[in-house]
């Protein structure tokens, strides 16, 4: 699903942040090229 | 949705287009990922961002998904996301989000 896709991060302070997505995303194969965390309060 | 993020995310598909780009939210809240599904598909709805009137149309994943989970190593996704996950009506995620992309695909082969 993820093997060779440029994949933008969008995480969250209160859920789950950009970076432990990332590591997740690239562990399946995905070249990350955007990360953030956003904080919605 | 953060206006920097708007900006920079407005860019990179510029420069890189959008084939081969997915896009995948963390936000714990559905509402809140509702909105960012949206920025980054129809356009930033509160018209305040770079992304107000702009139609990504990117595919958006929420990491919460069943088929997203799947893809991802257990013992990875256990340390980074489990723990939020159970907190979470995750089958309510996952309908939204399919809701979501089906609508963005809709759009273009109407």
């Amino acid at each position: 699903m993820f093997k060779n896709k440029n994949v933008i991060v969008v995480g969250e302070r209160d859920g789950v942040p950009g970076p432990a997505i990332a590591e997740c995303l690239q562990a399946a194969g995905a070249n990350v090229i955007f990360k953030t965390t956003e904080c919605f309060v | 949705m953060d206006l920097e993020s708007q900006a920079q995310i407005k860019k990179i598909v510029e420069e890189n287009g959008k084939e081969n780009t997915i896009v995948v939210l963390g936000a714990s809240d559905v509402e809140g990922s509702e909105i960012a599904a949206e920025t980054l598909t129809s356009g930033d709805p509160s018209f305040a961002g770079p992304l107000a009137g702009v139609s990504l149309d990117l595919p958006v994943y929420h990491i919460f998904e069943p088929e997203v989970m799947e893809a991802i190593p257990k013992e990875i996704y256990d340390r980074n996301v489990e723990m939020i996950r159970m907190t979470v009506d995750t089958e309510e995620v996952a309908k939204k989000f399919k809701a979501i992309r089906l609508a963005s695909i809709k759009k273009w082969n109407v």
